[in-house]
């Protein structure tokens, strides 16, 4: 990909910076308005199209507001993941109508728990859609609870906005992948170590499931393609707590970087065994896609400091978006909380989808999808995003260094946008 | 599955993973002791195990964090205290669910699965609300971390002997209050026959209070220990519940030497195929045998010979 088509200058170079000077202006009002909602002038009100212009599906639009969807589990196995997410979908929406909603209508929310069932999931999504009449839902978090959905999404044309990063191999008009696909978040990470470490032997090890599969599936393609070498692959149930085995297959077989993609607490479990067991991850590389901010507090910074991950956003990433997010996020939800990468992808879900119904003037899903392929959010913590034909975004891949604080230090991003490929060939 | 090891490796091989299996032997027993105790001699198939465990872990949180703050200075024995208060504080909470719950259950043992299972989603819930939905980290103090190399492949983690010691340390103490012991007695006489027990002059209620206490508070110690190798959060609990029934039923439910000689064939069988299978068939081919044993042997590898 050449990179004269995807800008890769500061974001401030832009026209949109006057949106981001709005956007920073609305977060500073954000605590009083956030509890005293119906108190603001409704500024934007006056000059908003006609409902009837805008919704012509029946969906929940009146004069003044519009109804959104949030599905995510707040009980349950995974609500140690989501809640995160849930946090930033609710920040976002909280600043878009700080800054007078969408179209002139203020985001209103229904929140479903999907309780880390996946029938449950498909269960509230139908309710979001047909009883609710969601204009938009904002949710899931594990691919099994995104399948369930999806027939739903389609049967009865929902928009979703899906944050985690993923193994790929999806496409859906009714779907925004706001997160990274395999391709995206594995190749430049690899194509890294092996320069920057002059590694020639992997081991790679994972929970057992789709994800942590698919994922070391392209990983090893793309090893093998250089001539490089996978020494072990090892994969266990989710939920392991006992890494001693692998942990001395690792010793015996010396690999110069091990691969991990092991979920959850599981990863507690790994990362303090393997200090425990004399490995030090200075001296031993180590290359994780799915350990962000939130699974070092269970860690414990001192286990995993040293450890590199690789995926498109840390809460340290040093740009004037980002450093806006952190302090509102904080703002909002306490000042002890982090940020991590499936966190930052479930708040631009909200803000997406503000832009690609501005751009098509309706809230009617059938046009909102056909208007998403470039969408451009300049204001991204992350960066600057683009969403692709395909739905996936244009993202940036990044590795950062774990420190014992439990943030990670960014030293490498690729210089440009990767194009997301979610059906790559001769990866599958 | 042996090719491509030379024979000193495979020695070393053996070794380390003999040693990573005592590990794991270490962490079943303490895991399925209080549960052998609660299931094994009163009979309550105790669901909320797992939920016990993770008092443990959180009041470990606590008090680490306490020493942090307050007391730096003694941060490096802060386990001890952490233990400590996990019995105590589980032991105590075992005792009150006894008390509220369990005891009105003892003519339906069936029914305290139920039972016991709600108090396991209340619990999740409450440490919820209570310490947040994400996983705590705890700090481990200095002497704890690191290993002791025995030769250039083969290394001892520290923690891993700190778990042995404790599980022998908790076994053997068990096992004076059991058998050698008059309270021991009490609580036998009591599991084999509740009336004639009452009408011989020993407090039932009591009885049964105390054992139910102690069970969960050795859970607490075992969650207490866990801290340093597993994960600390509202639904952790629920990752162990599988493997400890596993190892009590097993053993056989009544004898404390079946919970014991189980996790130990588990473990050394697991963390063996472990290293020559992968991680996932390992826990297949476990979970076949012990079920092809069950069905051959239904009341586990050990029991007690009694009348019923």
């Amino acid at each position: 990909m050449s990179s004269d088509h995807f800008p890769t200058s500061p974001e401030s170079d832009r026209p949109e910076s006057a949106l981001r000077r709005k956007l920073l202006l609305g977060m500073a009002a954000l605590p009083a308005s956030a509890l005293l909602p119906g108190l603001l002038p409704r500024t934007a009100y006056a000059q908003a199209p006609a409902t009837s212009a805008v919704n012509t599906t029946g969906l929940a639009v009146t004069d003044g507001t519009v109804r959104v969807g949030i599905l995510h589990s707040v009980t349950g196995t995974m609500a140690i993941s989501e809640t995160g997410s849930v946090q930033a979908e609710k920040l976002a929406i909280a600043q878009i109508n700080e800054m007078g909603g969408v179209l002139g209508r203020k985001i209103e929310f229904i929140q479903e728990d999907g309780a880390s069932d996946w029938p449950n999931f498909a269960e509230k999504a139908k309710k979001l859609l047909v009883n609710d009449k969601a204009a938009a839902v904002f949710g899931c978090w594990t691919s099994a609870s995104r399948k369930a959905v999806l027939p739903v999404f389609e049967q009865y044309n929902g928009m979703l906005y899906y944050p985690t990063f993923y193994e790929g191999l999806e496409q859906s008009k009714n779907v925004i992948y706001t997160g990274q696909e395999a391709t995206q978040q594995i190749l430049a990470g690899i194509d890294w170590v092996v320069k920057e470490k002059q590694a020639k032997s992997f081991y790679l090890l994972g929970s057992d499931y789709i994800w942590p599969r698919t994922s070391n599936k392209i990983a090893r393609k793309h090893i093998e393609k250089n001539s490089l070498k996978v020494v072990g692959e090892e994969y266990f149930p989710l939920g392991h707590t006992q890494f001693n085995s692998v942990i001395n297959k690792i010793k015996l077989t010396k690999p110069d970087v091990i691969y991990a993609i092991i979920v959850g607490g599981s990863n507690v479990a790994f990362y303090k065994q393997l200090k425990a067991a004399g490995i030090d991850l200075s001296k031993q590389t180590l290359v994780t896609i799915s350990v962000t901010e939130d699974e070092i507090l269970g860690i414990g910074g001192e286990n995993i400091a040293g450890a590199y991950a690789c995926m498109k956003y840390f809460q340290s990433l040093d740009n004037p978006n980002n450093k806006a997010f952190v302090q509102a996020f904080k703002k909002m939800w306490g000042e002890n909380i982090v940020i991590g990468d499936v966190t930052q992808a479930a708040y631009l879900g909200p803000w997406l989808w503000k832009l690609t119904v501005e751009k098509a003037g309706s809230f009617d899903v059938d046009k909102v999808a056909a208007a998403s392929p470039g969408i451009e959010f300049s204001q991204a913590p992350e960066g600057y995003v683009r969403i692709h034909e395909n739905h996936h975004l244009w993202s940036k891949t990044r590795v950062g260094k774990a420190k014992a604080d439990g943030q990670y230090e960014v030293i490498y991003e690729t210089a440009d946008l990767m194009e997301p490929d979610p059906f790559p060939k001769g990866y599958q | 599955m042996f090719e491509g090891y030379t024979l000193a490796e495979l020695g070393s091989i053996f070794a380390m993973q003999g040693f990573a299996g005592l590990i794991l032997f270490s962490v079943f027993v303490l895991m399925a002791l209080g549960l052998a105790i609660i299931f094994g001699q009163m009979g309550v198939i105790n669901m909320a195990h797992g939920e016990f465990l993770i008092l443990g872990a959180y009041i470990t949180y606590f008090t680490s964090n306490f020493f942090l703050n307050y007391i730096p200075a003694l941060f490096s024995a802060y386990f001890f205290v952490a233990m400590a208060l996990a019995f105590v504080g589980a032991g105590a909470l075992g005792m009150l669910v006894e008390w509220s719950m369990i005891r009105h259950l003892y003519r339906r043992p069936l029914d305290t699965l139920l039972a016991t299972w709600g108090l396991s989603l209340i619990l999740q819930q409450f440490y919820r609300s209570v310490f947040g939905a994400r996983e705590v980290g705890v700090e481990l103090p200095q002497w704890l971390i690191g290993s002791l190399p025995v030769t250039d492949v083969i290394e001892v983690p520290i923690n891993g002997l700190f778990v042995m010691a404790l599980t022998l340390m908790i076994t053997t103490a068990v096992g004076v209050l059991m058998y050698r012991s008059r309270w021991g007695k009490q609580v036998r006489a009591v599991m084999q026959n509740r009336v004639m027990a009452g009408a011989v002059g020993i407090d039932t209620e009591r009885v049964d209070r105390y054992t139910f206490g102690i069970g969960c508070g050795i859970a607490g110690v075992a969650g207490s220990a866990f801290t340093m190798v597993g994960s600390t959060g509202p639904t952790s609990g629920q990752l162990y519940i599988v493997d400890t029934f596993l190892v009590v039923v097993f053993g056989g439910a009544q004898s404390l030497l079946g919970t014991i000689a189980s996790a130990f064939v588990i473990s050394q069988a697991q963390s063996t195929m472990e290293f020559f299978l992968s991680g996932s068939m390992a826990k297949v081919l476990t979970l076949l045998t012990v079920v092809g044993i069950l069905m051959l042997r239904p009341q586990g590898l050990f029991v007690l010979k009694v009348r019923r």
